[in-house]
C-alpha cells in the first residue's frame, strides 16, 4: 500500500521533472536561435534534411487525400445538386484542417523521428559532450539549427499538402467525374477567405511545427543514452507528437473558428 | 584513506594543474567520491587506474566542469571549476581536452572536417592555414592520409588517433584521456602508448590517462593513483606501486578474482537462501 503510494508520488515528481527541464529546454533553444540565424549554412543544410527530404511523402499522401476528398465530398453533395461547390468542400477541409493535421503527423513520423535518433545518437555516442568539452555549445551548434528549419518547414510543407490535395480534388472532379473545369476554380475562389481560412490554417501548422520540432529534439537531448533508450525516445516523438497536434487543433479550431 | 595520508606527507616539488581536495560526489544515494585528495602535477603523465564503475569517467567530467561536487573543490591551473561563469568555463575548456572513450568524432564531418572543428569555432583563421593547421595535426597522428575518410570508415584505433588530433588542434595544456586503450589490438595499443609520450614531451602537456590496462599504464604514467570504493587507495611511481603492501592495490594490480573487492556481489547466505524460502 504504502509503496504504491510511493510509486505514483515518485513517478508524479518524475514527470513534472521532466516537464520542467522541456521548457528549459526549449528557453535555452530560442535564445539560441538568433545566433543560429548567423550560421546560416548551417541551416540551409538542416532545412534540407528537415524539410525537403519530407516533400515526398507530403505530396504523394497529399494527392491521395485530396483524390479521396473529391470523391466522398461528390457523393454526398450530388444528393443535394450542390456538386459544384466540391471544390470548395475539398480546399476548405484541406486548408483549415487536413492540411495542417496531416501534413504534421507525416512531418512528426519522418522528420521528428530522424530528429530524435539523430539527436539521441550524438547524445549516447558522447558527441554532444564532446562539443561542451570542446567549449562549444551543442544547443546553439546542433539543437537550434534543427529547431528553425522545423519551425520553417512545417508551414510550407501543410501549404504543398493542401495545394496538392486540392489538385487531387480537381482530378477527381474534373478529370473522373466531368464537372465544370471553370465552376470548379471560381467557386474556389469566391468562397476560400484568405484571412479566415487560409491564415489560420497556416498559424496552426507554425503551431505544429514548434511543438513537433521541440517534442523531437527535447526527446533526443533527453534521452537516455543507450540504444534502448533511442528507440524509446523516438516512439515517444511521434506518439506524443501526435497527440500534442490533435489536441491543440481541438483548442485552435475552437479559437479560430468559433463565430 | 591510508593512502591519502601517505600522499600527503610526501615530498612534491612539482606544481600541480589539477588540485581536487575533499571532494565528494554522489549519484542518487550512492556516494561515487567521498572526500578525496587528487594532485595532477604540470608536466607529467599522471594515470588514474581502479575497476569499471568506481568513478574514473566521472572524475574527468567534474575536471572538466560537466559535472560538480557535491563539497569540496576542484581546481584547475588556479580556477575553482564549479565556481567559473558558463563564459570561463569555456575558456578554461579550449585550454583542456578530452578524449572520451569513444572518440566522440562528429559522424556527419569527414575526419578533415572534425580536426578543423574547433578551429573553425573557435578562431578566425583564414581557411588556407585551417588546411596546414590540420594536415600538421593529422601527420601527427600519423594520419594525414585519411583526411577525407568518413568517421564510420575508420577502425577503433584510427577514430581515436583522429580524435587526438582534434584534441590537440587549439594546442591545450592538458589533455584527459578517458581509457585510450580499451578494445584495442596490440598494434593500435602500442601506437596511442607510443603518442601519448610523444605529445605529453613535444608539446609541454599535462596529461591525465584513466585506464585499466596495467601493463599499458605503467609503462607510460609518471605517478598512478588507484581508485577503488570512492576512496583513492593508493598512489606514487609506478614502481612503488608495483611494491606497495595494500591489500586492495595489489588485488587490482594482480587481477586477483577476491580480496578486499569480493567475487561475490553482496547477497544474502547461500545457504538460507536455497533451503528458507518459506520465511
Ligand atoms: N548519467 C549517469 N546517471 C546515473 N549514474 C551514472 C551516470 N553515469 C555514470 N553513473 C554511475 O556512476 C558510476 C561511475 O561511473 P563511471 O565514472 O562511468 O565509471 P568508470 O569510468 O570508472 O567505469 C557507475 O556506477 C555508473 O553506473
Ligand atoms: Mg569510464
Amino acid at each position: 500500500m504504502n509503496t504504491w503510494i510511493q510509486q505514483l508520488g515518485q513517478a508524479g515528481i518524475r514527470f513534472f521533472q521532466r516537464v520542467g527541464r522541456a521548457f528549459l529546454f526549449l528557453i535555452k533553444v530560442l535564445m539560441s536561435v538568433p545566433a543560429s540565424l548567423l550560421r546560416f549554412n548551417l541551416l540551409v543544410q538542416q532545412l534540407y534534411y528537415v524539410g525537403v527530404l519530407s516533400m515526398l511523402i507530403i505530396v504523394v499522401s497529399g494527392l491521395f487525400v485530396g483524390m479521396v476528398l473529391g470523391l466522398q465530398g461528390y457523393n454526398t453533395l450530388v444528393d443535394f445538386g450542390a456538386e459544384e461547390s466540391l471544390s470548395v468542400m475539398v480546399a476548405l477541409s484541406l486548408v483549415r484542417e487536413l492540411g495542417p493535421v496531416v501534413a504534421g503527423l507525416l512531418f512528426a513520423g519522418r522528420a521528428g523521428s530522424a530528429l530524435t535518433a539523430e539527436i539521441g545518437l550524438m547524445k549516447s555516442t558522447e558527441q554532444l559532450s564532446g562539443m561542451e568539452m570542446m567549449a562549444v555549445d551543442p544547443v546553439s551548434r546542433v539543437i537550434a539549427p534543427r529547431f528553425l528549419a522545423g519551425l520553417i518547414s512545417m508551414p510550407l510543407l501543410a501549404a504543398m499538402f493542401s495545394a496538392v490535395g486540392v489538385l487531387g480534388g480537381y482530378f477527381v472532379g474534373v478529370g473522373l467525374l466531368g464537372l465544370d473545369d471553370g465552376a470548379f476554380w471560381s467557386q474556389l475562389q469566391s468562397k476560400v477567405d484568405f484571412q479566415g481560412d487560409i491564415l489560420n490554417g497556416v498559424i496552426k501548422s507554425i503551431v505544429f511545427g514548434l511543438v513537433i520540432s521541440w517534442i523531437a529534439l527535447f526527446e533526443g537531448y533527453d534521452t537516455v543514452p543507450t540504444s534502448e533508450g533511442v528507440g524509446r525516445a523516438t516512439t515517444r516523438t511521434v506518439v506524443h507528437s501526435a497527440l500534442a497536434i490533435l489536441g491543440l487543433d481541438f483548442i485552435l479550431t475552437a479559437l479560430m473558428f468559433d463565430e | 584513506m591510508t593512502a591519502g595520508i601517505e600522499y600527503k606527507n610526501r615530498e612534491q616539488p612539482e606544481r600541480s594543474l589539477v588540485k581536487v581536495r575533499q571532494m565528494t560526489f554522489r549519484r542518487g544515494s550512492r556516494t561515487i567520491f567521498d572526500e578525496i585528495d587528487l594532485d595532477i602535477p604540470v608536466g607529467k603523465v599522471t594515470a588514474i587506474m581502479g575497476p569499471s564503475g568506481t568513478g574514473k569517467t566521472t572524475l574527468l567530467r567534474l575536471i572538466g566542469g560537466q559535472l560538480r561536487p557535491d563539497s569540496g573543490t576542484i581546481h584547475v591551473d588556479g580556477d575553482n571549476v564549479s565556481e567559473l561563469s558558463r563564459r570561463s568555463l569555456f575558456k578554461l575548456r579550449k585550454r583542456m581536452g578530452m578524449l572520451f572513450q569513444s572518440g566522440a568524432l562528429l559522424t556527419d564531418l569527414s575526419v578533415f572536417d572534425n580536426v578543423a572543428f574547433p578551429l573553425r569555432e573557435h578562431t578566425d583563421l583564414p581557411e588556407t592555414i585551417i588546411h596546414h593547421l590540420v594536415l600538421m595535426k593529422l601527420n601527427s597522428v600519423g594520419l594525414r592520409g585519411a583526411y577525407r575518410l568518413m568517421p564510420n570508415e575508420l577502425s577503433g584505433g584510427m577514430a581515436r588517433r583522429v580524435a587526438l588530433a582534434r584534441t590537440i588542434a587549439l594546442d591545450p595544456m592538458m589533455i584527459m584521456y578517458d581509457e585510450p586503450f580499451a578494445g584495442q589490438d596490440p598494434i593500435s595499443m602500442g601506437v596511442l602508448v607510443k603518442l601519448i609520450k610523444l605529445l605529453n614531451a613535444t608539446l609541454d602537456m599535462t596529461s591525465i590517462v584513466v585506464s585499466h590496462d596495467i601493463h599499458e599504464t605503467t609503462s607510460i604514467a609518471d605517478y598512478i593513483y588507484i581508485l577503488s570504493e570512492g576512496k583513492v587507495v593508493g598512489f606514487g611511481t609506478p614502481q612503488e606501486i608495483e611494491e606497495s603492501e595494500s591489500a586492495q592495490v595489489q588485488q587490482f594490480m594482480q587481477g586477483l578474482a577476491d580480496g578486499p573487492v569480493p567475487f561475490h556481489y553482496p547477497a544474502p547466505d547461500f545457504k538460507t537462501e536455497l533451503f528458507g524460502l518459506g520465511g
